[in-house]
């Protein structure tokens, strides 16, 4: 399943390829003869400067910038009297703090108005030109809202002060996470020090079964190689099965890649990924589309190219997955049950189960689809694209939510992605079933907003994250799949889809 | 950034793999528009018995006597001593800005998340990694004796035991450089201005409509 190559011929390569791109970046391809990863075209084609101990400048081609992430860097900015140095490759939004509801009443909260205001005033003080603020039709995720508007471009390096930067990578770009300080760098220099991470090969082949979507897939590889599985590395997922996805199931697949630990996931190009991007706002336009678009089929893997390590999927064998815990890791199928602590040879781990165990109110033994839920939450950078919507309400449609569910909500990523279902008539779909159909925002996801969990409260989420409070203290997170999550909306206790479709 | 070269410090013990950054500080207090009064929030949900909120007058808030952090033979540490990965999920600053602000100047563990790892050096926070069964002998050394210090030599890459084992870890020069020295990363990027600027004119020849989307 595992297989490894030498950390030297990593080096040999990589080094190699460095010297020629400094004198003549245009040629890199035709020079260099040994098969390139994906990951590696993407860092080459990036570097700008490097060190003696392999440190290096990277350039970076798209920044996106949101509220929670940003006052403390353009403060140091302001403070050391610097510009930003490329405007135009900033696109800014407001998304962790807006208010769900109706944004006419504007936001309850100081705290979390001050912070959106402080954006606001910053956008308009540097300059930033791109912005959509919580009152734009377009506002939404960032995540969401740098692919529709065609921001996130194959062959870019794209950051964001946030960890699910990584969904990016599904159009064969350099996507990842990043602090405070290096947005505050980004803005400064265009670039990041940076190192190259290792490479993880993740390959799913076969055909995965009816219900079970990306999320299922991504979930049981987190399952499979744990929530530091990835770290130190830039994931590549490829295989049959990750091809079959969608553009939208690839940046659910890229999304999760933080959750194994890896800061960048990526999907390599093909003719999917340049049909999304045909007539998007930022895409390129005619002649320089087509032109674009041949150099963005350059983007994938050689036919042999080496990776640090290889991890290989059966997709028939993916089933619905459920966490039951308080870590990504944490998870299993529909039809499995809440595992047994005692059987886990490692005491830390074995000691983390324990606790997860506790705080999630779970008795080992239990059957996953015996659990019952409080509340549902449909949305987040992971799965609130009109994919999973359409999905959802697939499940939903002519059913209702059962009596012990005291809120089921839709939180569509962006503005345009809401007005594209109401368009479908998906959000009547959802309201008529007892679901609330929501504006905009990372909502219930980490809860900056009024959408949390009381304590105790288990909750069906379409997220990222079942760790500890993440949806509010005391709060209890289970991840699943838009079908899964309508599933369990209907049963009002987890519920396998593939019983349902 | 202050510079780091030595530090002899308490140790406290958290014992739990996979600390994430949520917990490290709730999201609540990333509503803050500054970078400094997020130490008196650090292990939030933890530390204390009740639900905290910005604003709230922490000092009369009770605190958890189970969590480690508060126990009498802890306070003041400054080393932080933990298991793998820590550091891990989100993205948030916050997180390290909340441990040196807590008071910490050192973390020790077998491994951190890559964010996190990276957030530390830019704050002057040295993140150390040490092998799975030293951590282990260190968190059994710090159990059985009573306000153990630990001296940190960045210089010389070592962690030091009194009257006891020496480790040695590693650490990337560039990063120990800055460290040591207290560097403005981004005044030292900006001597590459030309570079920069080269570059962008050879991509933008390459791929012009990276920089005009």
């Amino acid at each position: 399943m595992v297989s490894g190559k030498g950390a030297d011929v990593a080096a040999h390569k990589y080094r190699a390829t460095c010297i020629i791109i400094d004198s003549l970046p245009q040629s890199i391809d035709h020079m260099v003869n040994m098969p390139l990863t994906l990951y590696d075209k993407l860092w080459n084609a990036h570097l700008v400067h490097e060190e003696m101990d392999g440190t290096v400048l990277i350039y970076i081609d798209r920044h996106l910038v949101h509220e929670v992430t940003s006052p403390q860097a353009f403060e140091g900015l302001e403070i050391n009297g610097r510009k930003l140095w490329r405007l135009k490759s900033i696109v800014a939004t407001a998304d962790h703090n807006v208010p769900t509801t109706s944004r006419a009443e504007g936001i309850a909260d100081p705290t979390s108005r001050l912070q959106i205001e402080t954006l606001d005033k910053n956008i308009e003080k540097f300059g930033v030109q791109d912005y959509f603020g919580m009152h734009d039709a377009r506002q939404g995720i960032v995540h969401v809202i740098g692919p529709e508007q065609g921001a996130t471009l194959p062959g870019m390096t794209v950051v964001c002060g946030d960890s699910h930067t990584s969904t990016h990578g599904a159009f064969a770009a350099l996507a990842f996470g990043i602090g405070t300080s290096e947005v505050e760098h980004v803005m400064a220099t265009q670039c990041l020090v940076a190192r190259k991470s290792k490479s993880l090969l993740i390959r799913v082949e076969g055909k995965v079964g009816r219900g079970v979507t990306a999320k299922d897939i991504v979930l049981a590889i987190i399952g499979k190689i744990g929530t530091a599985g990835g770290t130190g590395h830039a994931i590549e997922f490829a295989g049959s099965a990750i091809r079959a996805l969608s553009m939208e199931g690839r940046m659910t697949v890229c999304n999760l890649a933080i959750e194994a630990g890896a800061r960048a996931g990526m999907v390599a190009a093909d003719e999917k990924t340049i049909e999304y991007l045909k007539g998007r706002p930022f895409s390129p336009k005619g002649e320089m589309f087509a032109r674009a678009a041949t150099h963005w089929k350059t983007l994938h893997s050689d036919a042999g190219a080496t990776f640090d390590r290889v991890v290989d999927l059966d997709a028939a064998s993916i089933t619905p997955q459920v966490t039951w815990g308080t870590s990504p890791e944490m998870v299993t199928s529909i039809d499995g049950t809440v595992p047994q602590p005692t059987k886990e040879s490692d005491p830390v781990k074995r000691e983390a189960m324990e606790r997860a165990l506790l705080y999630m109110g779970l008795n080992p033994g239990t059957p996953m689809a015996e659990i019952p839920i409080d509340k549902v939450f449909i949305g987040s950078c992971t799965n609130s694209r009109i994919e999973d919507l359409r999905a959802a309400a697939g499940v939903v449609r002519g059913r209702h939510i059962a009596a012990n569910v005291k809120l089921a909500m839709v939180v569509a990523g962006s503005g345009l992605v809401k007005r594209q279902a109401e368009a479908e008539g998906l959000d009547k779909v959802f309201v008529a079933a007892g679901f609330e159909w929501r504006e905009p925002g990372c909502s219930m996801c980490l809860g900056m907003n009024d959408d949390r969990l009381s304590p105790g409260e288990r909750c069906a989420s379409t997220s990222n994250r079942n760790f500890e409070g993440r949806q509010g203290a005391g709060g209890r997170t289970h991840l699943v799949s838009p079908e899964m999550a309508a599933a369990a909306a209907i049963a009002g206790r987890f519920a396998d889809v593939r019983q349902i479709l | 950034m202050e510079p780091f070269r030595q530090h002899t410090g308490l140790v406290v013990p958290l014992d739990r793999a996979n600390v994430d950054t949520d917990a490290i500080i709730p999201k609540q207090f990333l509503k803050s528009i500054k970078r400094t009064g997020f130490g008196a929030n650090a292990f939030d949900e933890w530390r204390y018995m009740d639900h905290g909120e910005p604003g709230m007058d922490n000092s009369k808030r009770s605190l958890n006597p189970n969590f480690v952090l508060n126990q009498s033979r802890y306070q003041g540490a400054t080393i932080l001593l933990t298991r793998k990965n820590f550091g891990c999920g989100s993205s948030r600053e916050h997180a390290p800005w909340a441990l040196q602000q807590f008071g910490f100047k050192v973390i020790i563990a077998p491994s951190y998340a890559d964010i996190f790892f990276n957030n530390c050096y830019k704050n002057g926070l040295l993140p150390i990694v040490l092998s799975e069964v030293e951590v282990d002998h260190l968190f059994n050394i710090v159990a059985a004796t009573n306000g153990l210090k630990l001296s940190v030599d960045l210089e010389l890459q070592i962690v030091d035991v009194p009257n006891a084992e020496t480790y040695k870890f590693q650490v990337e020069d560039s990063r120990k450089q800055s460290l040591l020295n207290g560097w403005d990363e981004i005044g030292r990027t900006l001597r590459h201005n030309e570079k920069i600027k080269a570059y962008e004119a050879a991509r933008a020849v390459r791929e012009p409509w990276i920089f005009n989307s």
